[in-house]
């Protein structure tokens, strides 16, 4: 597995485990994620149908949790200055208020980072096929907003599409600069290879297609994180084992880490977030996947309420060619490790000195 | 105490008493506010998808009024500067006019601040000991020294007229000391303001270091400007006179901030399209367009000729000596600033995006509403501010004497 240590259990979470609601994208045995979309919409539904009934104790006290949730969540700390009991309260505070609203026993996770874990990610870039399945699955997993409105959809994964270059004898007077009497033909003006500019609204019939090339890009996890020193009330920071999280409760909204941002990974919740009761995943993290509110900075946090206990990311999972890979970069021995140690690897906009845990490779 | 009670309230009841232009002035400014209240009401229960902002956008016409006003709060220093440092006599005189416009300009800021935020209501996250300061935050610095500002011209101008007031001889041992502290750390405020800007290398346009010195020629050239137009009005409605000497001393500051603000937009252009590197993919988009959207175009172009229009104008003596015909060149510099920074700076900084994206920005009835509201909001404790301070200087308002009517 991708994580050596075990991370210690966390005796609370024990406790609450038996959410019944699991979404099929949150059990990696489940067969749903890997045939098809319709499927796993049809699992979720049937499962939450069971949850509902579970917690329709729950249920009846909807207005009242609510409230008074919101009330004391207002005035709670920054999560990193909370006490223990303090996260506890807040975590069971969360857990009611979140159930009764989506009707169905949610779980917010607080497992912290574990020690000897720094999470590394590595893209094969040869591999990937712009099928669009990491995004569509990020969505389900980390509760993004559906809306329909401009602005309501929110999708932390953009595959960038671009078009493969070429050379050829006929467009040999197409190149640039033209008519200026300095240069007479040449085509080396057409776009080739990478670039950090593309388009991600593609729609083909099939992918991937003959002459474009793909590139998914997402939140790098910086190591020196532009977006962290930028914050003004320290919300969003750099967790010890890798990731870069977001204190959902704490964000005050000024979208300064939006214009620090180098890779364009942040997204504002413009209004509050639209998000099916029956699609909601209930499996979730405090810094993580829990619903968002309006007026909130969010962003990828590498499905903290997976890797913290041990598995894959749900992008990682789903990805059908495998150009994917996650681990833990202090294991010599873990995937990433390897693929660094033997691959062609590069990181992003290198001259920002952001210095990315989200690598490129190709072999 | 009594001193004190006595003040405000003749104070107050000096600025209730006006005549039929002025309760029309103020009305048309309360119906803005109202309006201002009711889209502030839209924003916080629909949240920010009333505005024009996008993921990709994520800043509009709120910051740029933002960083706009910030200028016109420091560009307040031109009066203070020389009244103090070199002992102008027609500056001195309406030094506190100039401070009186800093404060409200400060506070149209804040009110932008809160219009920008997602979630005005968490702003004490910001305040220690509740909250949490991060100094490695040029937002953090940026309320920081802006609210410092605000209270040191507070201090000045009232301490000013409170003296004033009362007829006591002002305690030049910590007063001057404070209107020197007030004229540097007006500086500061809009040079924290463009490092809040400039230090995103994630946007390549805003991403130089030029940035700071732009925002202080721009900020002098448009608040000065706001102010002769003030002084213009002053003179014609009211029995206090502003001198000569001090409009032509604020026209030629004017005319030479302006003429620097144009030099460094012009070598900003020939060292970015010279190469014409992907860096300058921003500043191509807001002057020729990009990939066929051309949405800021006619907002740069605009602005250009409204700077070089006045600029020139500003060398005419016909322009210049007559106060009738002043205030063209005046209103076309503010207004070519005003544009240069909102649509020719921020907006622009989003296009295209980090990664390519090209997508234009348009602003919502909501937002124009909001800007209009916090403007008219703005003028409003402006009109105030000034009317009590030219009460007060007209001797129209004294401790112990009963108040005269305003005009
Ligand atoms: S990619 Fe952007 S959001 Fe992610 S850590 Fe880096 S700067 Fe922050
Ligand atoms: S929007 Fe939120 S996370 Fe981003 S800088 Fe502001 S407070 Fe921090």
């Amino acid at each position: 597995m991708a994580l050596n240590e075990k991370p210690a259990a966390d005796p609370d979470r024990e406790r609450s485990s038996e959410c019944a609601a699991q979404p099929a994208s949150a059990d990696p045995s489940a067969p749903g994620l890997t045939t098809s979309r319709r499927d796993f919409l049809k699992g979720g539904g049937m499962l939450s149908v069971s949850a509902l009934m579970g917690s329709a104790a729950l249920m009846t006290m909807s207005d009242d949790a609510k409230a008074s949730t919101e009330w004391a969540e207002h005035f709670q700390k920054n999560y990193r200055l909370m006490t223990d009991e303090e996260k506890a309260e807040a975590r069971t505070r969360l857990e009611r208020r979140y159930s009764s609203e989506y009707g169905k026993k949610v779980s917010v996770d607080t497992t912290g980072p574990q020690p000897g874990v720094l999470m590394g990610y590595a893209l094969n870039v040869r591999k990937c096929i712009g099928c669009r399945r990491c995004v569509h699955a990020c969505v389900e997993e980390n509760n993004q907003s559906r809306g329909t409105r401009p602005g309501e959809k929110i999708e932390w994964i953009q595959v960038l599409r671009m078009e493969r270059g070429e050379f050829s004898k006929d467009k040999m007077n197409h190149g640039y600069p033209e008519g200026l009497g300095i240069q007479v033909g040449g085509n080396a003006y057409t776009p080739a290879g990478q670039v950090l500019e593309g388009q991600y609204h593609y729609n083909p019939e099939a992918v991937p297609e003959k002459d474009a090339t793909y590139m998914p890009i997402a939140c790098m996890q910086c190591e020196k994180p532009p977006c962290v020193k930028v914050c003004p009330v320290r919300t969003t920071y750099r967790e010890a084992d890798g990731p870069v999280v977001i204190d959902y409760n704490w964000c005050i909204g000024c979208k300064m880490c939006m214009n620090a941002c180098p890779y364009w990974a942040r997204r504002f919740n413009l209004t509050t977030p639209v998000l099916p009761k029956q699609e909601m995943n209930p499996v979730t993290h405090y810094l993580g996947n829990r619903p968002r509110m309006r007026g909130v900075v969010e962003k990828c946090h590498w499905c903290l309420q997976r890797t913290r206990h041990d598995r894959y990311p749900a992008c990682v999972e789903v990805c059908p060619v495998g150009a994917r890979k996650f681990g833990n970069l202090l294991d010599p021995e873990s995937e990433v490790s390897l693929i660094l140690a033997r691959k062609n690897v590069f990181r992003l906009k290198a001259e920002l000195n952001t210095f990315p845990k989200f690598f490129y490779f190709y072999d | 105490m009594q001193q004190l009670i006595s003040f405000t309230t003749d104070y107050t009841r000096y600025i209730l008493k006006g005549g039929t232009k002025f309760y029309a002035w103020m009305g048309v400014l309360s119906a803005f506010i109202l309006a201002m209240l009711y889209v502030f009401y839209l924003q916080n229960t629909d949240g920010l998808i009333v505005t024009g902002m996008t993921s990709q956008i994520s800043d509009g016409l709120y910051l740029a009024n933002l960083v706009f006003l910030v200028g016109v709060a420091a560009g307040a220093v031109t009066i203070v500067f020389p009244a103090y440092v070199y002992h102008h006599e027609g500056m001195h005189k309406v030094a506190v006019l100039g401070e009186m416009l800093a404060i409200s300009a400060v506070i149209m800021v804040m009110v932008f601040v809160f219009a920008h935020m997602g979630r005005p209501d968490r702003l004490w996250h910001m305040i220690p000991p509740w909250g949490i300061y991060s100094f490695s935050s040029m937002l953090g610095w940026d309320v920081m020294v802006l609210n410092g500002y605000l209270i040191l011209n507070f201090i000045c101008g009232f301490y000013y007229l409170w003296c004033k007031y009362t007829g006591n001889p002002i305690n030049r041992k910590w007063f001057i000391p404070l209107v020197y502290v007030a004229i540097a750390w007006a500086l500061s405020i809009h040079t924290v303001t463009a490092f809040l800007m400039a230090n995103n290398p994630a946007r390549p346009m805003w991403f130089h270091s030029m940035m700071p010195i732009r925002f202080i020629a721009t900020a002098f050239a448009a608040g000065p400007a706001l102010i002769i137009l003030i002084f213009l009005v002053i003179r014609k409605n009211t029995r206090f006179w502003v001198d000569d000497s001090a409009i032509k001393l604020l026209t030629t500051i004017v005319q030479f901030c302006l003429g620097i603000a144009i030099f460094l937009t012009l070598s900003e252009v020939v060292v970015e399209l010279y190469a014409r590197t992907e860096h300058a993919n921003g500043l191509y988009y807001l002057m020729f367009g990009l990939h066929g959207l051309t949405g800021l175009v006619p907002w740069f172009w605009s602005s250009v000729v409204l700077m070089i229009c006045a600029f020139v104008m500003f060398f005419m003596p016909s322009f210049r000596n007559d106060f009738n015909k002043l205030q063209i060149p005046c209103v076309m510099a503010f207004a070519g600033i005003w544009i240069e920074k909102g649509m020719g700076l921020i907006v622009p900084g989003y296009i295209p995006s980090p990664i390519g994206e090209v997508t234009e920005y348009h602003p919502s009835f909501v937002e124009w509403l909001m800007v209009l509201g916090i403007w008219a909001f703005g003028f409003f404790i402006l009109t105030i501010l000034l009317k009590g301070a030219i009460g007060i200087m007209l001797g129209d308002i004294k401790y112990g004497s009963q108040a005269v009517a305003a005009k």
